[in-house]
């Protein structure tokens, strides 16, 4: 009802849960739901990939997070790449709705990771898709196409990219030399996800400022990408544990 | 059993009967409570060393030092006859969270401090009788409906689920209003629930007795977040009065270089993924927490003695608090310092961080500190601390935790534009709890800063007063220039 594009949730799966952020792919408001979409990475989204239709989430808080700025920025690019792509759904339909150019830019692994494709194109004045392996599209990197419409003389007002978190960096590495306003949606750790802990704390202009209130999204160019890498590894080891517990226990 | 005592000659028991407490080499192995509490017999002795004092023109009562003014001698008196069921009822009556009372308030600055038999001996143990009445309740009496006057039509909504607004909630319903409480966490309880260690304050204490308060008939709405569901001028729409009540909950950060480095958080980080999400029982719960061989926790309140005390808990080999004062000016409860000594945690004081240093991998692995002495007075009246140059030391550390305060939560004045607050951030009330928004009430710490728990049910027990009188009809109203002024004096 509340939700808008760019905006976040956190889920706690059971009891013994963990609150995980995770994007909203899709709201409507008539029906009262919201799409999600989690990539199974570890133990929590793993669990959550075994629930069934009527099953129930023990907690969910939303939507969390400032929505996308929307504007009539002219051309824009937006960059999905991955689960990012469930993200960027909802973004691209904003800024197409705000009278924006939209060109879209869709990235995975392989064919069978790509998401939302249909639904994104739908929204497209112009669309790519590629993979890293070739099974669908171009054979390689968004960053390929990217540095491929810059280097047509394409006019570019605005970039958006939801991703990696190397993915949104080496994005942002290329439009700086551009001088290409550049937006990114960030993917920190979260544990409460408004605001009273700092854990999901990164560095913007020297900065702190917190992922959950004052993000997701902030200026590409302005984001200190080494520090957030370095921090999003800091429960490496315990995540590997909770995993392999889970695995053992089913 | 009162006949008895009256008979025989008064004769004070100069000290409290003792409390057990559980061996702190032992209990740092463990999150379970340190007091273990009284049993009936001592609680009735306890309670026979009271004298029953009338109120006097120039005496203050014991009753005068508790901000939800629960009648102290009249529960004393039932519990000398063994009447616990009568003793909790009179308790009940004022007291809406009388198990985290009887734990977590300061009694030495409030009831106790103004006991006459505190002059001279140690005062009467009202706190740990309280705390014995609110188990035995929990353990004895049945649960059920609890009993409300018949609904008066008059809808309430209270913005957070904390010490404050669980009174205000307790307190209207009692009166037989219709109160929805909307918390922005999975469980209700605030600070109970994610900050005060299970040591301290076991959290099935916490959900029993937000419990009771359901069972008298409030619909207890978690997982909701003010400003962003609904806005408070929203829930206006279909409630007639607003409590907010969202707390101090920002945490503070010292700016100094490194302090995003990993092995650096928050207290409020720390105490939530312990607390609330019970990261000391991973892998059994989902999340994770990690100490290091040395924490060093940054601040001297109880939120920094927690921090420490927790970490001997999570299995550190040295928990170190470093305070930028002496020992006279450690902001924590006494007890809470004594606790936190017993249990092996080191104090280097008269100390501050100048810088945190990290690794190649971006891991904390040193403070940088630096001495410091006491200089003039501060505007606070405590002696300000001045750097000693030349004074620069190093201090091991693989986990760091910040304690140094709080500040109120912004969402709810951010996304209600009426609403006017100070130059700290908290939400300007006059001194009923009323706001410069018409219906609207606020206290706890959004409205007065980081305070103690009984400090916001005193705000709550005060605006529910306020509330009450409103809901039924006097809906007078403090006239803007109220606020005006309170907003630039603060």
């Amino acid at each position: 009802r509340k939700a808008k594009a760019g905006q976040f949730i956190m889920v706690t799966p059971t009891e013994h849960g963990e609150r995980i952020p995770l994007t909203m792919a899709d709201f409507s408001p008539e029906k009262g739901t919201i799409t999600i979409a989690a990539l199974e990475v570890g133990k929590t989204t793993r669990e959550l990939g075994t629930l069934k239709a009527g099953d129930k989430l023990f907690s969910l808080v939303g939507p969390l997070g400032l929505p996308t700025h929307l504007h009539k920025y002219g051309n824009v690019v937006s960059i999905g790449g991955g689960i990012g792509l469930a993200l960027m759904y909802p973004v691209v339909r904003s800024f197409k709705q705000s009278g924006n150019h939209t060109i879209n830019i869709v990235g995975a692994r392989n064919e069978k990771l790509l998401m939302y494709e249909s639904e994104i194109k739908s929204v497209s004045d112009e669309f790519f898709v590629c993979t890293d392996d070739g099974t669908k599209g171009h054979k390689g990197f968004v960053s390929d196409i990217l540095k491929d419409l810059i280097a047509k003389g394409n006019k570019i007002d605005l970039v958006y990219a939801v991703g990696p978190i190397i993915m949104m960096k080496v994005i942002a590495n290329i439009t700086k030399a551009h001088n290409i306003k550049t937006i990114v949606s960030l993917n920190p750790i979260m544990v409460d996800g408004t605001g009273m802990c700092g854990s999901c704390r990164v560095i913007i202009k020297g900065e702190t400022k917190f992922g959950c209130v004052d993000g997701p999204e902030f200026d590409g160019h302005e984001v200190d990408f080494e520090n957030l890498t370095a921090r999003n590894k800091r429960y490496m080891p315990e995540e590997q544990i909770a995993l392999r517990r889970w695995q053992g226990a089913k | 059993m009162a006949d008895e005592v009256k008979k025989e000659p008064r004769k004070i028991v100069p000290k409290k009967y003792p409390m057990p407490e559980q061996d702190p080499k032992e209990r740092t192995k463990n999150f379970n409570e340190v007091p273990i509490g009284q049993d009936a017999q001592t609680a009735i002795l306890e309670a026979q060393r009271c004298l029953q004092c009338k109120r006097g023109p120039n005496r203050k009562l014991c009753m005068d030092g508790c901000p939800v003014e629960i009648e102290i001698p009249a529960f004393i008196k039932q519990v000398q006859e063994g009447n616990f069921e009568e003793a909790i009822k009179i308790i009940r009556q004022k007291q809406n969270l009388p198990a985290v009372c009887g734990r977590v308030c300061p009694y030495e600055n409030q009831c106790e401090g103004n006991c006459v038999v505190g002059k001279k001996n140690e005062p009467v143990g009202i706190g740990r009788l309280e705390r014995f009445l609110a188990d035995w309740e929990r353990k004895e009496m049945k649960k059920g409906k609890i009993e409300v006057p018949p609904s008066t039509g008059k809808k309430v909504a209270v913005v957070g689920g904390g010490p404050a607004g669980l009174t205000v909630a307790g307190d209207l319903a009692r009166l037989g209003h219709k109160v929805s409480v909307f918390e922005a966490l999975q469980y209700c309880g605030g600070v109970l629930i994610y900050g005060i260690p299970e040591f301290r304050l076991p959290k099935e204490i916490v959900k029993a007795e937000v419990d009771y308060i359901s069972r008298m008939g409030v619909d207890i709405k978690n997982d909701f977040v003010v400003g962003k569901l609904d806005t408070v001028d929203e829930l206006l729409q279909e409630h007639d009065v607003v409590f907010v009540a969202t707390g101090a909950g920002l945490p503070d950060w010292t700016g100094l270089v490194g302090e995003n480095l990993n092995g650096i958080m928050s207290a409020n980080e720390y105490l939530t993924r312990v607390n609330l999400m019970k990261a000391f029982k991973f892998p059994e719960y989902d999340t994770p927490i990690r100490v290091g061989e040395r924490v060093v926790t940054i601040g001297g309140g109880n939120v920094a003695m927690d921090c420490a005390r927790t970490s001997l808990r999570l299995g550190c080999k040295e928990s170190v608090i470093l305070y930028r004062r002496s020992d006279a000016e450690l902001p924590a409860r006494r007890e809470e310092i004594h606790h936190a000594k017993d249990e092996g945690v080191r104090f280097e004081l008269l100390a501050a961080p100048l810088e945190f240093i990290g690794d190649e991998c971006g891991n904390v692995k040193q403070v940088k500190a630096i001495r410091m002495q006491l200089g003039e007075p501060d505007a606070s009246g405590r002696r300000r601390p001045i750097k000693i140059p030349g004074s620069e030391f190093l201090i091991d550390a693989q986990t760091v935790l910040i304690a140094i305060g709080q500040s109120p939560n912004p969402l709810v004045p951010m996304t209600t534009p009426d609403l006017k607050t100070t130059k700290e951030g908290t939400i300007a009330v006059d001194e009923e709890g009323r706001t410069s928004k018409k219906a609207v009430w606020a206290g706890g710490d959004i409205a007065s800063g980081a305070a103690t728990v009984i400090l916001a049910m005193g705000d709550g027990k005060r605006a529910a007063k306020s509330m009450h009188k409103y809901l039924l009809g006097d809906k007078s109203w403090p006239s803007p220039e109220v606020f005006e002024k309170l907003s630039c004096e603060m």
